[in-house]
């Protein structure tokens, strides 16, 4: 039964080494050759990425009527975020429901750009309803509003939420 | 050859501090920054890329840069969009962001900070030279955060070096660090097992083995430190202690079925098999595509041909045969799928990429042999790097598709507003104008009307501000007296008398009436100004309206134009990349199937003898007892 033992040894040595090798046909070289290639296709598709959102911008959102809606959970909140409204004027504009990823990114900190829209300036209503449940496990909705004053440059509003309150913040 | 080992763990640990690195958003003042943010922490690094890198750029576009939120986290936020890339894979664009750092006039903790996350890429791409030339380039102040994990990646990068007695005295300094506990220790161990000091890295190593935890990662290498540790004392035949160590590997880890394994053999080793079959029995009811698994089903029936138990030893074989034959058909079924070029298009399943499991999960998804091995083909670094590429290119590809539908979309957009703005601005340009030119005469009329007013307040020109009314009966008063004189006729005294009168009290109104009347000049004035403001506006935004109507679809062709041209190109190269990409992973793949299918071949083959010496040796003992009785 020394094969037995041999095979042990071999499984031993490939654990060590960590990765195992595929031969001569594909080289270090090969692999990182392609890699570096993948890499500058990376930074082409960034490119036009980034020289899209802004013909988008331009062309779909243009500053004078912009309107940019964010959301972000405060600090240390528990709850579960399961859905939010907006509605502008009266007629919803946005519907999300959370998957846990987002839940926990929003958790962590980050912060959703949740509306973008093109409004005329003066004063505009906007109403935020928040569903989920508390930390206890209980269902809760919550609803918020806030007047929009829409002037001729972009316009950005906060949104955030806690388990007792839904803040807004113009920025 | 270590020299990978080492740095498959130490990426463990690298990648577990990176991301724990990255910024806790508390209070941001940029919602840009947290919107990037937002994506890396779902791990949607190109879009985390993307936005960041785009918030920096109009950053460093603003006229005052410190008066942009960004401002406040600027450093944060380049040193993020490093992380972000080096997540993405893109070592080269983040080496070049954290260099232009460096390079730039920042204080020497932010240099010094960016200086250690440069030698860290150079480390992760086995690079140690680069890497040790980098942070030999510190110098003055160190953050506070980054210390400890600068002095671990300097004696990394010793030990990769063969500096081992240099690694070794950073990790002594390292051994009280929290955020370390467990990699210190076990690099620790092997710095001096290398060093030549055995026995304190054996006691290094056995710390690490010790180590009580709930983190994965250091659980990880805990693990690891005991397998290692139990590998060498099962080589030396000190079968009493590999046993003790091996059996601390936890049984849900990555490292759990060589620690089997090998805590089996500690017992067979000294002819404990009834205690090895506990290990082997437990291995051996796992997933026959692992090897140890493999082994096992062949140790199994070894260790109980070994008790005498030769009929069970047999039947052991045999079902180890059959179930090899049914791996090697699968083997051959999944080659043959990667030769029909089904792996590719199976990796690239939506539905797979939805769950984080998925590639645990392919073993359990009936009909896949095209996937069935993908788990065991990434415990290579080069099939994984190279798989993640392919993922990504295809991401890119998905990608480049829609923005090519978008740029369609935009060109309908502005088909459309044209066909809508260009009929009605020719009538909507003649009546502005129209109206445009009465503005312009309305505005000269208050302008010299404030010109006069403001020059009456210090030469008075009371006839200036005489009513409708009165100038009428003044010339109605010159008319008669024109009348009067006609002819050349002398004006009745009684006439010019009344003509005098007449005017002189009109002028004495027009006089007395005066101040008053400045005074309302200017009030209508103010009122006047506050109507031309009203109307300047409603001109401002009617030019603002009339200039964004014909932006709406002016000046986009060259532009759409262009992008769909680099969409194209972009398109064509990621395509000409996954084929390359593709062929690499499916001869990896292949290569690797072939050489399990061929090790296969030989287990079958031993189980085969083996079987039949069992038989032999069952009916043997068999006849044995019966001419006994």
């Amino acid at each position: 039964m020394n094969y037995l033992r041999k095979a042990l040894v071999f499984g031993i040595t490939v654990l060590l080494m960590g990765s195992s090798s595929y031969g001569k046909d594909i080289s270090k070289e090969q692999v990182k050759g392609l890699d570096e290639q993948v890499q500058e296709i990376k930074g082409d598709a960034l490119s036009i990425s980034a020289e899209l959102a802004k013909l988008e911008e331009k062309l779909l959102y243009p500053s004078n009527t912009e309107v940019s809606v964010f959301v972000s959970v405060k600090t240390g909140e528990t709850f579960r975020l399961d859905s939010v409204d907006i509605q502008v004027d009266g007629k919803p504009v946005t519907h999300h429901v959370y998957t846990l990823k987002e839940l926990e990114a929003l958790r962590k900190g980050g912060v959703q750009k949740i509306y973008t829209g093109n409004l005329r300036t003066g004063d505009h209503d906007l109403d935020v309803q928040v569903s989920g449940k508390t930390s206890g496990g209980s269902d809760f909705q919550r609803s918020g509003h806030f007047t929009l004053s829409k002037d001729v440059a972009p316009k950005i509003v906060e949104v955030s939420f806690a388990s007792e309150s839904i803040t807004f913040k113009d920025r | 050859m270590k020299r990978k080992a080492l740095l498959s763990i130490i990426h463990i640990f690298l990648a577990a501090s990176a991301l724990a690195g990255t910024t806790e958003p508390r209070d941001r003042k940029d919602l840009y920054f947290g919107e990037a943010l937002y994506h890396a922490y779902q791990g949607e690094w190109f879009d985390a890329v993307s936005k960041l890198d785009t918030e920096i750029a109009l950053h460093y576009h603003v006229d005052e840069p410190e008066k942009d939120t960004l401002h406040y986290h600027i450093n944060e936020a380049k040193f993020d969009v490093g992380d972000f890339e080096l997540y993405y894979r893109m070592h080269q664009r983040a080496g070049r962001a954290i260099k232009a750092v460096i390079e730039g006039n920042v204080e020497d903790s932010v240099r010094n900070e960016a200086i250690y996350r440069l030698a860290r890429i150079f480390f992760q791409k086995d690079q140690p030279e680069n890497a040790e030339r980098t942070v030999e380039r510190i110098k003055g102040a160190v953050p506070e955060k980054v210390r400890p994990e600068l002095s671990f990646l300097r004696a990394n990068i010793d030990m990769a070096l063969g500096k081992n007695a240099e690694a070794a005295r950073v990790l002594h300094d390292l051994q009280g660090e929290k955020s370390l506990e467990g990699f210190s220790s076990y690099n620790l161990g092997i710095a001096l097992i290398r060093d030549g000091k055995e026995s304190e890295g054996r006691r290094s190593l056995d710390r690490a083995g010790q180590l009580n935890s709930n983190d994965a990662a250091q659980l990880a290498i805990k693990d690891k430190a005991n397998l290692v540790l139990g590998e060498k004392l099962l080589s030396e035949r000190n079968y009493d202690s590999a046993k003790e160590v091996l059996d601390r590997v936890s049984l849900t880890g990555p490292f759990t079925n060589r620690a089997l394994l090998g805590s089996g053999w500690a017992d067979a080793s000294r002819d404990r098999f009834r205690s090895a079959l506990v290990p082997w029995t437990i291995l051996s009811e796992g997933s026959v595509t692992d090897p140890e698994v493999e082994e096992a089903m062949l140790a199994v029936p070894y260790a109980y041909g070994r008790l005498g138990v030769y009929s069970k030893a047999a039947v052991l074989y045999g079902k180890a045969l059959e179930a090899f034959g049914r791996e090697i058909d699968k083997l051959g079924a999944s080659l043959t799928s990667i030769r029909e070029g089904k792996f590719l298009a199976a990796l690239v399943r939506e539905e797979i990429k939805q769950d984080p499991n998925w590639v645990v999960k392919l073993r359990e998804l009936p009909e896949t042999p095209e996937t069935f091995y993908l788990l065991d083909l990434m415990a290579s670094h080069d099939f994984q790097e190279s798989l993640k590429n392919y993922l990504d290119l295809e991401e890119i590809r998905k990608k480049l598709g829609i923005w090519s539908d978008d740029l369609a979309a935009f060109n309908d957009i502005i088909g459309k507003r044209k066909a809508y703005y260009q009929p009605l601005l020719p009538e909507i340009d003649k009546e502005f104008r129209r109206l445009d030119s009465k503005m312009r005469l309305r505005l000269e009329q208050r302008d010299r009307i404030e010109r006069r007013l403001k020059a009456m307040l210090t030469a008075p020109h009371p006839e200036y501000l005489q009513t409708k009314d009165e100038r009428v009966i003044g010339e109605q008063i010159a008319l008669m007296e024109r009348k009067l004189k006609a002819g050349g006729n002398s004006v009745p005294k009684d006439s010019e008398a009344r003509i005098k009168r007449l005017r002189g009290l009109l002028r004495f109104n027009i006089y007395t009436e005066y101040d008053r009347r400045l005074t309302e000049a200017h009030k209508h004035l103010l009122d006047l100004n506050n109507e031309i403001d009203r109307l300047k506006k409603q001109y401002a935004s009617f030019v603002r309206t009339r200039q964004a109507a014909t932006q709406s679809y002016e000046g986009y062709d060259e532009r759409i134009r262009a992008m769909r041209s680099r969409v194209t190109a972009t398109r064509e190269k990621v395509g000409e990349l996954m084929r390359r990409q593709g062929e690499m992973l499916e001869t990896m793949a292949e290569k690797e199937l072939v050489r399990r299918r061929t090790r296969l071949s030989e287990y079958q083959t031993k189980a085969r003898f083996s079987m039949a010496d069992s038989y032999e040796r069952a009916t043997r003992a068999e006849t044995h007892e019966q001419v006994r009785k």
